[in-house]
């Protein structure tokens, strides 16, 4: 092994374990932040499910951009769409889901 | 608690027939004794060729993802002569139970029903497409090998575990009785007590795990090993399908696999997602499995797309027509099929504005499939057409599929589906679907590439009489369901009393034995084929003049495909080598071949899931924990093996491949014409460039 080639893999090293760190603290933040909602009474009800469902997002968001290192980058484009497909299919098969047997549910009342 | 469960020796078919004789029972009694004597008859053949060897390293531990492709092939050969022959025993029971309870009891009548139904989606069309992709789509992209060789492996023996069981049920006890859908709460624990619905939900749960590990494997391959300067667009249309059909399985194989998990707790530990009382519910199953069941039917035929789009340019030598509308109108239906599950359960109470929106959503998946008949049409005009046995089958598809669309688009209109669900009509809609649009494409698949798999072609002769009695037979058996169907005939009926569906009957009985003659004549078409193997030879690779990267490689391939990875700068990539005069010209340089070692390892998961799946489903605790423990301890101990490829020397590379060509060069053109006459030598005469 020659010496740039080591000092080409110690930088990439570096760089993949400050994402790492990164991506732990912004979780680690926003999974307290989830837990608190409820525990310190800030919000309540409807505000508080809300606030939790979109600290949830946040978290997946902060998954793929620091964890699967999922960007806007050129090079990272299919990833994205795959992930985008993922969403799609996920939102038409959970939500269409949903909404027929909640209308099942109803006309059984 | 007994060391074998709840298994008795009047569980055993032959005792059975034995204890109650009668012609019903005796047939299972016979089926159980087919099975048997089909297995030992196989062992007997490979010990007389003394191939167990051979075998062995060769196939059953191999990792060759072309290898691994044609064990599918062979699986779906196999299971489709049981269920054929099923298909054709309930034809003859409803033909002569006019009006008279015919010969077979109305539990052995369901049995068939539900085995056929099942066999021919999980055992016979699934291993039949994944076989076909297997095959065919690293060669085309231009890659060694799958990205995961030894999922793939192991995704196929879970399909032979998944097989073993259906055929264990011929043997021991009965099957289901619930048809291939398995409907809670009739196949609850209260209303189908038996072991018959526990083999189907271990069946079809070892199936559905290795569709899911095989729709993995197919995407990452696509994306990741293409050949360099093959993009995504310049694919051929069939590596398309293949992408389309992977997505399908990773998003619509595990609704099955939940659904079958959740069926097995509501039997095995008295769980009640889908019972009557007890806050169940049985629209959550028929939702699940639906949400699997629609995209199922894509993924089931648009491999078979994927076939004609590459028969059809091949047999017409011309460039497909269309390829980017063909690739949106893939893409598209893909994502439709996940849009229009509803429209299996219009009837069961659900609002109107929601049957009316998924109505109109299966509608639309008609605009992408017309879009691709046009397409296939287009390509065929004025084309230098060469009617090869696949080409034959392909132009029954396009006729004989539009016919079928026409009526899924009648059923689509919710208004007409309450007239016709669970009638024969929706049987003959769906056989209409799915013998063109699925068997027709699979078996297109074999002629156009089983010279490319084993070096001679497959004779035209049968072939041809093949696709006469395919033909002849599917719109025999199923244009009179149509008309049965409408006239308000139930499916799932072991008879009638009506004296005037005799004749239709007696048609549909005729053309259902036409299709087992279809069968016997493929199966004749393999065994004539081998014997004049020396007329039939192709060594050449090429025997079609070929359009894609596959055809540019020996035939057989080696083991790592190709000699040195291709530069691909176009669609039509081979078609491209050969206009530009490159074809068969030796590289420069060649580079030692990484390939991975041939491991016991997936087939032994393959047959202790099965055992696993057997053991649950007649209560023999101490199997299934046993084949479960092993099942992960093979995983753990393949993790400790650390030399899992090896090596092919550039030399010894470089040594197969001159010879090889040297070959090739000293092979006689032959023309376009002479396709399907002996002078084929495999090797296209280059002509000018179309």
């Amino acid at each position: 092994m020659t010496g740039p080639r080591n000092e080409e893999e110690h930088e990439e090293l570096r760089r993949e374990r400050r994402a790492l760190t990164i991506g732990a603290v912004q979780a680690l933040i926003l999974t307290c932040a989830a837990f608190a909602i409820p525990a310190t009474g800030l919000l309540t009800g409807l505000a508080a499910l809300a606030g939790i469902a979109l600290l949830g997002v946040l978290q997946i968001a902060v998954h793929f951009r620091w964890f699967l290192h999922l960007d806007l980058r050129r090079s990272h484009r299919h990833d994205l769409q795959l992930v985008l497909f993922t969403v799609l299919i996920v939102t038409l098969m959970v939500g269409g889901s949903i909404w027929i047997l909640f209308d099942l549910h109803d006309r059984m009342m | 608690m007994s060391l074998l469960g709840i298994l008795g020796w009047s569980d055993i078919i032959f005792v059975k027939a034995w204890q109650n004789p009668s012609i019903s029972e005796a047939i299972a009694a016979g089926a159980g004794g087919a099975a048997v004597l089909g297995a030992l008859g196989a062992a007997v053949l490979v010990t007389w060729l003394g191939a167990w060897r051979t075998l062995w390293t060769g196939w059953l531990t191999s990792l060759d993802h072309k290898k691994i492709g044609i064990m599918y092939i062979v699986l779906a050969l196999v299971m489709i002569a049981r269920a054929l022959i099923e298909a054709v025993l309930m034809r003859v029971q409803q033909a002569a139970a006019v009006g008279d309870p015919g010969f077979l009891s109305a539990d052995h009548y369901n049995q068939l029903f539900t085995t056929h139904g099942t066999i021919m989606i999980f055992f016979m069309a699934m291993p039949f497409l994944t076989g076909v992709i297997n095959y065919v789509m690293p060669l085309q992209i231009g890659s060694r090998d799958m990205s995961f060789p030894m999922m793939n492996a192991v995704s196929l023996w879970l399909t032979v575990g998944g097989a073993i069981l259906m055929m264990a049920s011929l043997i021991f006890g009965s099957f289901s009785t619930g048809g291939w859908s398995a409907y809670p709460p009739y196949t609850g624990a209260s209303f189908s007590p038996g072991v018959g619905v526990d083999y189907w939900i271990w069946a079809v749960t070892l199936a559905s795990v290795g569709s899911t590990l095989t729709g993995i494997n197919i995407a990452v391959t696509i994306y990741k090993r293409r050949a360099p300067g093959m993009t995504l667009f310049h694919m051929p249309l069939f590596c398309w399908t293949a992408l389309a059909v992977s997505i399908l399985m990773i998003f619509a194989m595990s609704p099955l696999t939940v659904a079958t998990a959740m069926l097995a707790l509501d039997r095995y530990a008295e769980f009640k997602f889908f019972t009557n009382g007890d806050g169940g519910n049985m629209m959550i199953y028929a939702n699940l499995f639906w949400l699997f069941g629609h995209p199922e039917v894509y993924i089931l035929i648009l491999p078979a797309f994927g076939v004609y789009s590459e028969v059809f340019t091949t047999f017409s030598g011309k460039t497909l027509y269309g390829y980017r509308s063909l690739v949106l109108a893939t893409m598209c239906i893909a994502v439709l099929s996940f849009t229009v599950w509803l429209h299996h359960f219009f009837t069961m109470g659900q609002s109107a504005e929601i049957n009316a929106a998924f109505g109109i959503a299966t509608m639309l998946i008609g605009i992408p499939t017309g879009v691709k008949v046009y397409d296939w049409l287009l390509t065929m005009v004025r084309g230098r057409i060469v009617a090869s046995t696949a080409l034959i089958f392909s132009s029954v598809f396009l006729v004989t599929f539009v016919v079928g669309g026409v009526t899924g688009i009648i059923l689509a209109n919710p208004d007409v589906d309450y007239q016709v669900h669970n009638s024969l009509f929706l049987v003959a809609h769906f056989h209409n679907m799915l013998i063109p649009g699925l068997l027709f494409g699979m078996i297109a698949a074999v002629q156009v590439w089983f010279p490319k798999a084993f070096g001679f072609r497959l004779d035209e002769r049968w072939g041809r009489i093949s696709a006469l009695l395919w033909t002849a037979g599917f719109y025999l058996a199923f244009m009179p369901l149509y008309a049965m169907g409408l006239g308000g005939a139930m499916r799932r009926m072991r008879s009638w009393a009506d004296p005037d569906w005799w004749p239709w009957l007696l048609a549909a009985e005729i053309g259902a034995f036409l299709l087992l003659g279809g069968l016997a004549t493929l199966l004749m078409q393999f065994w004539v084929s081998v014997r004049n193997r020396r007329a039939l030879a192709v060594p050449g690779g090429d025997p079609w003049d070929g359009r894609t990267l596959e055809w540019g490689t020996s035939s057989p391939p080696p083991e790592y495909n190709f000699a040195v990875v291709p530069q691909v700068d176009s669609r039509d990539a081979f078609t491209a080598v050969k206009a530009a005069g490159r074809a068969y010209s030796a590289p420069e340089t060649y580079e030692d071949i990484e390939m991975p070692k041939a491991t016991m390892v997936p087939l032994a998961i393959g047959l202790l899931a099965a055992a696993c799946g057997f053991g649950l489903t007649w209560h023999i605790w101490w199997l299934a924990l046993l084949a479960f423990i092993g099942i992960w301890g093979a995983v753990i101990l393949r993790s400790f093996q650390r030399e899992t490829s090896r090596v092919i020397p550039a030399a010894e590379v470089a040594r197969q491949h001159e010879a090889w060509l040297e070959m090739v060069r000293g092979l006689p053109q032959t023309p376009r014409r002479a396709g399907l006459t002996p002078a084929n030598s495999g090797r296209a005469e280059q002509g000018e460039p179309a």
